[in-house]
């Protein structure tokens, strides 16, 4: 009896040590070409150096989960690790004549369809494994968009933690209180991934909601 | 089943508008509510359906049109779009909306647009709204 109380003293000591120390997954979702990949090459760049992916102006530029892991963020003080995955834009329909327009070649075009397709199932098999989520919108878009909706109501429902982000805030068209608005309920943040503004208010954001993982 | 979607798909000429009630769908299971909702889509037929999926549903609706873009002629994905009663509701608004909707098994409130994306070009959608953009 004694060592038995002994011994589940000591799991669950050890469970609690090593359940602290896992990384955090954190995920970044959102439509094609919201700037997924430039806010996770930033954060990438000014803590390891490295950036994660390649970006581009024709949607669907990344087609596979990219990772990186141990990717430790100090702010203020603290210090969190955490895995990154940053995931193919989430799309209801993909017309490889799409990318004809930025003058890519027929054959190139179907076959970035084709990965693309195969990117967005990827990015949703992947929706169970994240710790947190960064949903990434553009703030010059519509954010009424139903995949955004969907996307999100299905984090809730898993109850994964969701930060969103409205990216862009450096063009002229950004509207964040637009998002906002859309968005009632959840945290927003306005940034420009590209220029790096007001990445202050993001990490703080992140720290804040990550001690809601359960 | 496969062939008669798939020359559908490439040919189309006309399409037309389903409206499907909840009780239609309410006691299906999440794989039969699914495979209801595409076998209307691949008709050429743009759906609307009285009240909604569940988030889950939604996402694995775009999952599955996804995974058959590179097997069906023609079939570009879905456009898909759910409009909601007031989010600004009051709390007793809100309380009496869930009572009503546990009561109805489903948000009867709710209304889903579910079209090919062959047929329906776009969504246009804002909190009081939805404008569809016709191919």
């Amino acid at each position: 009896m004694v060592i038995k109380v002994f011994k589940n003293f000591f799991k669950r000591i050890f469970s609690n040590i090593f359940k602290n120390k896992r990384d955090v997954k954190l995920g970044f979702y959102g439509p094609p070409n919201a700037g997924k990949t430039s806010l996770a090459n930033r954060i990438c760049k000014d803590f390891t150096g490295e950036e994660m992916g390649s970006i581009s102006k024709v949607p669907h530029e990344t087609r596979h989960v990219q990772f990186k892991e141990k990717v430790e963020i100090e702010y203020k003080g603290k210090k969190m690790v955490f895995k990154m995955i940053d995931t193919p834009g989430i799309a209801t329909k993909i017309d490889y004549e799409e990318f004809l327009k930025y003058k890519i070649k027929k054959k190139d075009s179907k076959l970035r369809a084709k990965e693309a397709t195969q990117g967005v199932i990827e990015s949703i098999k992947w929706l169970d494994d994240m710790d947190m989520v960064v949903i990434v919108l553009d703030s010059t878009e519509n954010p009424y968009n139903q995949v955004n909706i969907t996307i999100i109501g299905n984090l809730v429902a898993r109850k994964i933690p969701v930060l969103i982000v409205a990216n862009k805030i450096d063009l002229a068209k950004s509207d964040v209180k637009k998002i906002e608005a859309a968005f009632p309920e959840y945290d927003v943040v306005g940034i420009s991934a590209k220029q790096g503004k007001n990445l202050e208010e993001f990490y703080e954001s992140v720290f804040r909601i990550s001690k809601k993982i359960q | 089943m496969k062939k008669s979607v798939k020359k559908n798909l490439g040919k189309i000429k006309g399409f037309s508008i389903q409206f499907i009630p909840y009780s239609e769908i309410k006691n299906l299971n999440s794989d039969e509510r699914i495979k209801k909702i595409l076998s209307i889509i691949f008709g050429n037929n743009i759906l609307i359906l009285q009240g909604k999926l569940t988030s889950n549903e939604e996402t694995r609706l775009i999952g599955d049109t996804m995974a058959m873009i590179d097997h069906i002629k023609e079939f570009k994905g879905i456009e898909l779009a759910v409009i909601s009663g007031d989010k600004n509701e009051s709390i007793l608004g809100k309380f009496k909306k869930g009572l009503a909707n546990i009561l109805a098994g489903g948000d009867l409130g709710a209304i889903t647009i579910i079209g090919p994306a062959t047929i329906v070009k776009d969504i246009k959608r804002n909190p009081k709204k939805i404008e569809l953009l016709l191919s």
